[in-house]
């Protein structure tokens, strides 16, 4: 399928693409698009006095099927058909398109230079913007504009320049050393060149970029732009955790949000009869949840495939159920609240009230509602660098190739002595433990909890981010994550279409790419030599 | 005896409405081998595009009742046919050649988007329809208790079993089913000896979406209210029927259907209503371990 459409686009590169071809597609696939849309947007039911009442938009459905119609055309023209790679393979000379997408990230990078660097330069250029357009809608809609793409370019100068920070620096001391230099070989030393160098910076970037982040977006937006982060890594390590599970072992879990759950109630009802501090309940939430994905573990050790995705998805839905109704325990619908906040070493975060120093009295600060949340962000930076450093050493370990081994053919491991049991409570065990960590961290970071937190959809999310960073890949569930949860925070000014677009872009970085954001990985453990394979090659789990 | 009785009839006609959209999911899943997350969703079209059509007969001054439900019935098969069509077009036919977890990610990202945008679109407020089809027998009356059959269960059982006996009638007997069970065992095979495997696997769409429509349409007729959110409860328990009876088998659809339709009601009915479903799931974890691959589907073959 994939093969057939790309020899066809590229025979037809030489000869004028068949714009009447594409015309006539397009025009089906508007057709197609009006019989979609014709009932569900062209009319809608309007709930009204004594039952529902019709409102006829058929303009609304015409225009949108319009719209799917000339999106189809130029995509089919320009890409499939390859009339844009035609059109600049004959107007312009050789390498225009590197050029362009070089100065393009050389545009991004100065522009996040020069917002990064002169602080209410973004806010200005939208003054400034907005006057142009004067009193109208474009006025906010610029707004918006200039403040979405202000915080992309500002990544990008920071990102950019963490990873050459980080090479040069790397340089400096490789050179300092000459003896390490040597035991490179030279063959390989060559091979390596400066991009590919400079690409390899990109994960140490991003660390050194988290460890410093709340100096960096010091200001008015602080708080707004730590809570995102705190979200982002929650959903990193949970999906750190989930990686163990789907990833590494290829056993297919679709309720993994039964252990944040599990997580979340352990620390809440711990912290609230008991008294214990966070530290204390850490741990054990941890082992609750493990021994909730020993339990889940041990009935579907035989089932494979859908079979076990189906009777995980069970389990969460179970647990949710259970916490709904079990009101003498868990309150039910209406949940935990007045769960304990953190404390720095037993001083609190609290202005008045309460005994005991307080945080900003010990160091003689301002009161500033901004450190709790600092701390919060850097117990979760470390909770999930634990996660993440536990897990590549897992992976190095027996049963992290156990476990590797029983993702690529369950037989072939049997046949070897492993023992499959073991390996799969094991890994369904940690998966869990790691997932109650993070719900542990999640209810003290809310101080609320209730049911609805843990739907199937939060599920789905994780599952999504391990997918789509590409499965077994570290790095790839953080820009997953980023991507997933930083977009949709991104589209926040557009509320109704959030999830719409957050749906879409699912489907959308599937399509593009099958094997996820990050599909290269190298092997946990060679033989004699490093060789980073293809996706392609890498088969999944069959159970 | 007599309230058994009542929840029995009650029983199979849930089991009937999860039997109808279990096809869909066994359907898809043994011709291409994935679980079609969105199918619930398809399931909530289906009852939105009911919704829509039937009172859109109605305001065109259609008042015989039989005729203004087989309109109904034709226009919304008809549209969420091509929904499930468009599904399986744009969600997964460019990742048919991928691995296993591709076209299951993209099938929720496509029940989120048919979610958000039919709540986009109609608003998420509960849509109430009055009822259409009225009246019921009264079986037996001991005085106390009386157990009664209405006639829209009696319409919804005897649709169920037409349609049922119509697909295996096209699944065992028709060229088309034929095709679908040489796709279903081998399409390289297939498509060698001049099966057209895509237009095959687009029909199958086809069938099992215009199935969830006639579901939603049972569901519209038997509760009267619907939301965006429904697909996903019934989309759930529907996959959970389908992978009770052997996911893969149409008459395993059906059986899992009633099964979990009547260990619903008759939990809610003698025990508790809030853990009805946990009984249920329950019930398919406990099959599971005894038929692991289902009560009536065929055992996986192991192969290295």
């Amino acid at each position: 399928m994939a093969e057939g459409v790309v020899m066809a686009t590229g025979a037809r590169s030489i000869e004028a693409p068949d714009v009447g071809e594409a015309l006539k597609q397009a025009i089906i696939a508007s057709g197609i698009a009006l019989i979609l849309f014709i009932a569900i947007v062209g009319i809608k039911t309007e709930n009204a006095q004594g039952g529902l009442a019709l409102i006829y938009r058929f303009g609304a459905a015409f225009s949108l099927a319009a719209t799917v119609g000339v999106v189809r055309f130029l995509f089919d023209l320009f890409v499939w058909r390859g009339l844009g790679r035609e059109i600049m393979q004959r107007w312009l000379p050789a390498g225009t398109l590197g050029t362009v997408m070089t100065a393009l990230v050389i545009a991004a990078y100065l522009l996040g230079a020069y917002y990064f660097i002169v602080p209410g330069s973004r806010l200005a250029l939208a003054e400034t913007l907005s006057d142009i357009f004067g009193d109208n809608e474009w006025r906010s809609r610029s707004r918006i504009f200039v403040e979405l793409t202000g915080q992309l370019v500002i990544a990008v100068f920071i990102v950019l320049s963490a990873m050459g920070i980080i090479m040069a620096l790397r340089r400096l001391f490789s050179a300092a050393i000459p003896a390490s230099r040597e035991a490179v070989p030279p063959a390989a030393r060559a091979e390596k060149t400066t991009l590919a160098e400079f690409g390899q910076q990109f994960a140490p970037a991003l660390l050194v970029i988290a460890v410093i982040l709340p100096v960096l977006v010091a200001g008015p937006q602080q708080r707004y732009a730590l809570d995102t982060a705190i979200q982002i890594l929650t959903y990193i390590m949970l999906g750190w955790g989930l990686n163990i599970v789907v990833g590494l072992a290829g056993l297919l879990d679709l309720g993994y949000v039964a252990f944040y759950a599990v997580g979340a109630y352990s620390y809440a009802l711990l912290s609230t009869s008991f008294g214990w501090s966070f530290w204390i309940c850490l741990p054990l939430a941890g082992i609750l949840a493990a021994f909730w994905g020993i339990m889940l573990g041990f009935p579907v050790l035989r089932l494979r495939g859908d079979y076990l995705a189906i009777v995980t998805l069970a389990f969460g839905e179970m647990i949710r159920i259970l916490l709904l109704n079990w009101q003498s325990l868990t309150n039910g619908p209406n949940g935990i609240s007045q769960i304990p906040k953190p404390s720095f070493f037993g001083l609190s975060f609290d202005r008045f009230g309460g005994s005991g120093t307080k945080f900003h009295e010990f160091f003689g600060l301002q009161y500033d509602a901004v450190y709790r949340i600092i701390f919060l962000y850097y117990i979760i930076l470390a909770l999930a660098l634990m996660v993440n450093f536990a897990s590549q050493r897992l992976r190095r370990l027996p049963i992290g190739r156990a476990w590797e081994a029983l993702r690529e053919d369950e037989i072939a491991c049997r046949s070897l002595g492993i023992n499959t049991v073991t390996t799969k409570l094991t890994a369904f065990a940690i998966g869990a433990m790691f997932g109650g960590f993070a719900g542990s961290f999640f209810a003290m970071r809310q101080g609320f909890i209730s049911p609805e937190s843990f739907t199937f959809h939060e599920s789905a999310l994780i599952l999504a981010i391990v997918v789509l960073g590409g499965l077994g890949s570290q790095i790839g569930v953080v820009v997953a994550a980023v991507a997933l949860i930083g977009s949709s925070e991104f589209f926040r000014d557009l509320e109704d279409y959030r999830m719409l677009i957050f749906g879409a872009s699912m489907v959308v970085i599937m399509v593009w790419r099958p094997r996820g954001l990050v599909s290269g990985r190298a092997p946990t453990v060679v033989l004699k030599e490093h060789k980073v394979i293809s996706g392609g090659l890498v088969k999944e789990g069959a159970g | 005896m007599e309230y058994f009785l009542q929840q029995l009839i009650n029983g199979i006609t849930l089991g009937s409405i999860y039997g109808l959209i279990a096809i869909g999911y066994t359907m898809v899943y043994g011709i291409i081998g994935m679980i079609n997350f969105a199918h619930g969703d398809i399931f909530m079209i289906g009852a939105f595009m009911a919704l829509i059509s039937f009172l859109l007969v109605v305001s065109l001054g259609v008042t015989s009742v039989p005729l203004a439900l087989m309109l109904v019935l034709f226009f919304s098969m008809l549209l969420t046919a091509a929904w499930g069509w468009t599904l399986e077009r744009v969600a997964y036919r460019p990742l048919r050649a991928s691995f296993r977890l591709a076209p299951l990610i993209t099938a929720i990202g496509m029940s989120i988007v048919l979610q958000n945008f039919v709540q986009l679109t109609q608003d998420a407020r509960v849509k109430p329809l009055p009822p259409v089809i009225t009246g019921g027998h009264i079986l037996t009356d001991t005085g106390t208790f009386s157990v009664s059959l209405s006639n829209i269960q009696i319409v919804i059982i005897l649709t169920t079993t037409l349609l049922m006996a119509a697909f295996s009638f096209i699944i065992a007997k028709t060229s088309l089913g034929r095709q679908q069970r040489a796709c279903e065992q081998d399409s390289t095979m297939a498509a060698l000896l001049g099966v057209n495997v895509d237009r095959v696997i687009s029909l199958t769409f086809v069938m099992g979406a215009s199935l969830a429509a006639v579901a939603g349409l049972m569901y519209l007729l038997y509760y009267g209210v619907i939301d965006f959110f429904i697909g996903f409860v019934a989309g759930i328990k529907a996959f959970t029927a389908a992978v009770l009876g052997g996911i893969g088998s149409l008459p395993g659809a059906m059986l899992g259907g009633l099964i979990i339709g009547l260990i619903e009601v008759f939990w809610a009915g003698y025990f508790s209503t809030e853990y009805k479903d946990v009984a249920a799931f329950s019930i398919l974890a406990i099959v599971l371990i005894f038929f692991p691959s289902g009560l009536l589907g065929k055992p996986e073959i192991e192969k290295v």
